[in-house]
């Protein structure tokens, strides 16, 4: 049975093809899921791909957070399916409260998009099971608002938790303790703000996405 | 009733404002010196109905807790009155 991975589309989304093409490639089948669908059907694991959700007005996901699908988004989320979020679909996943803190402007206002070394900090989650801690990936980012901030409360308890997926080896955005991706206390909600799906082959630059494009794989079949 | 709302959001003390420190370093370039402390906010102004002020000013509140800022690295300072020409 082939593993289904929901990807959520909200108007203004533009990764959702690159991140079809990034489950195919690894051997699942991508659902889209529009952001007026109330339910997440029969898929296993759901990404909320990067873009601009709603064009980012107000702030970047702070109207996606209340597009019906992510009811049902937080309700998969609840059952412990894995949720992933990626570049705006981070943003979306913390206005949503799936996960903690806030990302703000890029410090030096500075809009990047660069290939961003990574560092997998905790193999215990949904996205990075099948890579190592310590492994150093490369991967692109691409944004504005990715300067990962929360509370000193938050930080001490995501660094108790180890919940910090990923760090940066060189900081391209000023966030506190050089994250570029978080996860939930269940473990299987992540968000970061690097790109996976455009380092999954030699003409992209980069595979090591591919790595965790297969965990993802892996945690839907065994939720499933 | 009517009520005219202004809501102005800030980012909050502590988080980086790097639009406001952009303008910080840019405005003595045209000569003006002493400027600190600048911040970059944004205004959202509209009218609402509510029984009276009061009402007026907790239904904005909850706009501001729950959609209009994010209170992770937002504030807001809101001011509510009756619409103009009411009595």
């Amino acid at each position: 049975m082939t593993t289904r991975v929901g990807v959520v589309l909200f108007p203004g989304t533009n990764c959702e093809f690159d991140t079809a093409d990034a489950v195919r490639l690894v051997g699942g089948e991508p659902v889209v899921l529009w952001h007026q669908e109330r339910s997440v059907g029969d898929v296993d694991a759901v990404v909320v791909p990067g873009g601009f959700a709603h064009g980012d007005y107000l702030r970047p996901g702070a109207i996606a957070r209340f597009s019906p699908v992510m009811s049902a988004v937080a309700e998969f989320a609840a059952g412990g399916g894995p949720v992933v979020g990626i570049c705006n679909g981070f943003q979306v996943l913390t206005e949503a409260g799936l996960l903690p803190g806030a990302l703000q402007k890029n410090a030096g206002l500075k809009f990047v998009c660069a290939p961003a070394k990574l560092r997998v900090e905790t193999v215990s989650t949904a996205l990075t099971a099948g890579a190592e801690v310590g492994q150093v990936l490369d991967v692109p980012v691409n944004h504005f608002e990715g300067n990962y901030t929360c509370s000193p409360e938050t930080l001490a308890e995501l660094r108790a938790e180890d919940r910090i997926v990923f760090r940066y080896l060189d900081n391209p955005n000023g966030s506190v303790d050089d994250i570029a991706g978080i996860c939930n206390a269940g473990r299987n909600v992540v968000g970061l703000m690097p790109h996976p799906e455009r380092a999954t082959s030699e003409l992209l630059g980069s595979v090591d996405g591919l790595v965790l494009w297969r965990s993802l794989l892996s945690a839907a079949t065994t939720a499933a | 009733m009517t009520f005219d709302v202004r809501v102005e959001v800030l980012l909050r003390g502590g988080i980086a404002d790097p639009a406001g420190s952009t303008i910080e370093r840019s405005l003595p370039t045209l000569g003006f010196e002493g400027v600190r402390d600048v911040r970059v906010g944004k205004s959202i102004r509209f009218t609402v109905e509510a029984v009276d002020e009061g009402a007026a000013v907790a239904a904005v509140e909850d706009m501001c807790a729950r959609f209009l800022t994010n209170p992770v690295i937002e504030e807001s300072v809101v001011s509510v009155e009756p619409a103009g020409g009411a009595a």
